[in-house]
């Protein structure tokens, strides 16, 4: 190849040059190489030993973008170094959006996968596509382990003890912006569940349903950076409370809620689901209302991974990504959840009685009062990470205080929700993406323009003042 | 009638009134009323018979067969027996312990045998011993970046220090006149230390292992309820998940079973080298 530079080169040798192919109608050696083999109907699917070089090819196309002049490429390189260059790139160029198509296809880098869990009810996808069999399907081992806590969760997937993990929607956005946490670039390529919480009260309030009687009230929530706590603010907020100074707000570890419940520590809590469902089980609590009736549609929780896991193992993560959105496909048909709650009732996996996990995903459920409900949309699944969840989980984060200053809110959706490439892997499993990375919703009847926040943001009376 | 049989018909007789004490306060209450069937079938036992969120011993005992009966079943790395995942806490117990030894019992020699290093240490010894293992979990976690690491790491931190004080004060308390006599044989100080100090001072340092291997053992089971994934402590924190207060006793009656058998072999070692003065 000479002193040329081919895309299968290691873009980071300060030695090459960056010239085009051979010929000078391809932009890089590979594509030249691809049109030839096209012309002689050669099969086209990479060899083995070129799959490695996929994030080389990427990198390399993306110092092209940044660095159009060899000189100055080569000295960038010879003054920081190679592997500083990488990481300083990645920093502001999503190397993933780019590797992920070509990543399709190639077998994974790695097949034995470590996929942390919380056990509840929102990470069925998570947990489902093991016992039936989804991450076999695209070739993956993938070992799905149940840790204690949000928390513990967030340092096991930052110290890559797991390779991906499941997370609160506003989780992957907190880490990347480095709030409770170092900044580590993290994103989602799906959504695991949308609806599927509920605010839960004591027994002894079964007469007080007006949020305007909560006055001096304790309440559990599971984690500061969670849609829980962004949602149950916003229902006290419309009714007039400030979750702030008139109520108590603790974060308590899902399981130990309903424990607190019955022993009075708390008042009530919004939980994830099966936890809201087996308070009622236990005859310790009623169902207030659903999440759903705060916002219907609304994401909970995420399946995230961090950027270095994406650029480092490309198709291991594309397949994953694969596993994960086929099986929320699956998840999403009603006819199939009764399959799913006996699949992820046992003690390795949510551990809970399977007719609780029914209640929850089938959508007939004990209300804890005497009366039997329906809603088949208790709770439900859609993978598709919508860049405008992001947005919104912005303005509340900024409305009580945990983001101060000014944030973009549509450069950080973009980074950490990656709606383009999961509409291309639905697309793949036969669901059918929506065509826009945005839309607009309305939360208790109030509607949010994601192209607006910062006057969403001014609307709302109650919020921290900063 | 001897003491011990006595003692014996005493305890048997403890047991006896506490287990029929548990057993009558945990009977259910009777069915709730008025509940529709439809309404039921969806609820727990504890909502439509009155039901004890408390377990009765008739149920720990049930569920303990239960488990006794396979103990090394593997169902995934969420699930496995019982036998297992006392096999890992042990190991993790043993590994945590052991470099806690290798550390303190030589640290704790110097110590003992220069008052000047006691007396620079002391201060740093006395503010590190009373941290609670959960409050160095998180910093561990953090800085270690592997869990189970920071399991080990959390058990040596926390059984070193009585081991480290004892045999300090063991070495340090060796009597003088036989310190003096080998001087005036002139032995060696290493041979010094490992003929006359040691033996001298092992009854003290045992004591010390002993307090340690009860801690390292308390330790554990927090530290495993927050790590996950193996070992009792796990079993506990994902019984508790699901509610499960039997299997959370038997844990509990499991814990201090093994917790007992440490103890004891410590004790038989430290009975071994007492010596009469």
């Amino acid at each position: 190849m000479g002193r040329s530079m081919s895309t299968f080169d290691d873009p980071f040798d300060s030695d090459r040059a960056l010239t085009r192919c051979v010929c000078g109608q391809h932009r890089s050696a590979a594509e030249h190489d691809h049109a030839e083999r096209m012309m002689r109907c050669e099969p086209i699917a990479p060899a083995p030993s070129e799959e490695k070089r996929y994030e080389g090819v990427v990198a390399s196309a993306v110092m092209r973008a940044v660095f159009p002049r060899d000189a100055a490429r080569r000295a960038f390189l010879k003054s920081v170094g190679a592997s500083t260059a990488l990481a300083a790139l990645s920093q502001f160029f999503p190397l993933k959006t780019a590797t992920d198509l070509f990543a399709a296809g190639g077998p994974p880098e790695k097949k034995d996968l470590k996929v942390g869990f919380i056990p509840i009810t929102c990470a069925t996808p998570i947990i489902m596509a093991a016992p039936l069999g989804f991450y076999a399907k695209q070739g993956l081992n993938v070992e799905v382990v149940k840790t204690a806590g949000w928390a513990v969760i967030r340092d096991k997937t930052i110290n890559k003890e797991y390779d991906a993990s499941h997370m609160l929607a506003p989780m992957p956005i907190a880490i990347s912006l480095g709030l409770g946490a170092n900044a580590i670039p993290f994103a989602v390529p799906a959504i695991e569940n949308i609806n599927g919480q509920g605010i839960t009260l004591a027994m002894k309030h079964k007469d007080k349903r007006d949020p305007k009687d909560w006055k001096g009230m304790k309440f559990a929530i599971p984690f500061d950076y969670s849609m829980h706590n962004y949602l149950l603010r916003y229902y006290l907020a419309e009714h007039g409370l400030d979750p702030d100074t008139d109520v108590q707000l603790r974060s308590v570890p899902p399981p130990e809620m309903v424990a607190n419940l019955r022993a009075d520590n708390i008042d009530g809590f919004l939980a994830p689901d099966n936890i809201c469902q087996r308070a009622i089980y236990d005859g310790v609590g009623f169902l207030h209302i659903l999440s759903k009736e705060i916002w219907d549609g609304h994401p909970c929780c995420s399946f995230a991974a961090s950027k270095e896991f994406i650029t480092t193992s490309p198709n291991s993560f594309a397949a994953l990504t694969r596993a994960i959105v086929d099986a929320t496909g699956y998840a999403a048909k009603p006819e199939n959840r009764k399959q799913i709650a006996e699949a992820i009732a046992p003690a390795n996996y949510i551990n809970a009685p399977v007719t609780v996990l029914e209640q929850v995903l089938t959508g007939t459920y004990a209300d804890g009062l005497g009366g039997v409900k329906t809603d088949a949309k208790r709770v439900d699944f859609d993978p598709f990470p919508w860049q405008s969840f992001a947005v919104w989980m912005l303005t509340q984060m900024k409305r009580w205080g945990q983001i101060k200053g000014d944030v973009d809110y549509k450069a950080v959706a973009e980074q950490v929700y990656l709606a383009t490439d999961t509409g291309k892997v639905m697309a793949e499993m036969g669901l059918a993406p929506p065509t826009t990375s945005s839309k607009s919703f309305s939360v208790m009847g109030k509607t949010f323009d994601p192209a607006k926040p910062d006057d969403y943001l001014a609307s709302f009376k109650i919020r921290k003042s900063s | 009638m001897t003491l011990r049989l006595r003692a014996a018909i005493v305890s048997i007789a403890l047991l006896a009134l506490f287990l029929g004490v548990w057993h009558l306060a945990t009977r259910s209450t009777g069915a709730a009323a008025n509940m529709s069937p439809e309404y039921a079938k969806l609820m727990g036992l504890t909502a439509t018979q009155g039901k004890s969120a408390m377990p009765g011993p008739l149920d720990v005992g049930a569920k303990l067969w239960e488990h006794l009966k396979r103990p090394f079943y593997d169902n995934g790395p969420n699930d496995k027996g019982l036998g297992i995942q006392l096999a890992y806490s042990i190991g993790r117990v043993g590994l945590g312990y052991f470099i806690a030894v290798l550390v303190a019992i030589p640290l704790g020699f110097m110590i003992g045998m220069s008052p000047l290093i006691s007396k620079a240490l002391d201060p740093f010894i006395q503010v590190l011993k009373p941290i609670s293992p959960l409050a160095w979990m998180p910093l561990a976690l953090y800085t270690i970046k592997d869990s189970s690491i920071s399991a080990i790491f959390v058990i040596f931190i926390c059984s070193v220090w009585p081991m480290l004080l004892n045999t300090a004060f063991g070495v340090a308390s060796v009597r003088k006149e036989w310190i003096n006599v080998a001087r005036t044989l002139e032995v060696g100080t290493l041979r010094r230390a490992f003929t006359v100090i040691l033996p001298a001072a092992a009854p003290t340092i045992l004591t010390g292992m002993r307090i340690s291997i009860g801690i390292a053992w308390l330790v554990i089971v927090a530290a495993e309820m927050l790590v996950g994934g193996t070992g009792i402590g796990y079993f506990v924190w994902n019984e508790w998940n699901n509610l499960s207060i039997t299997n959370v006793i038997i844990a509990i009656l499991l814990i201090g079973i093994v917790g007992m058998l440490l103890d004891q072999i410590l004790a038989r070692f430290a009975r071994m080298v007492t010596f009469p003065e």
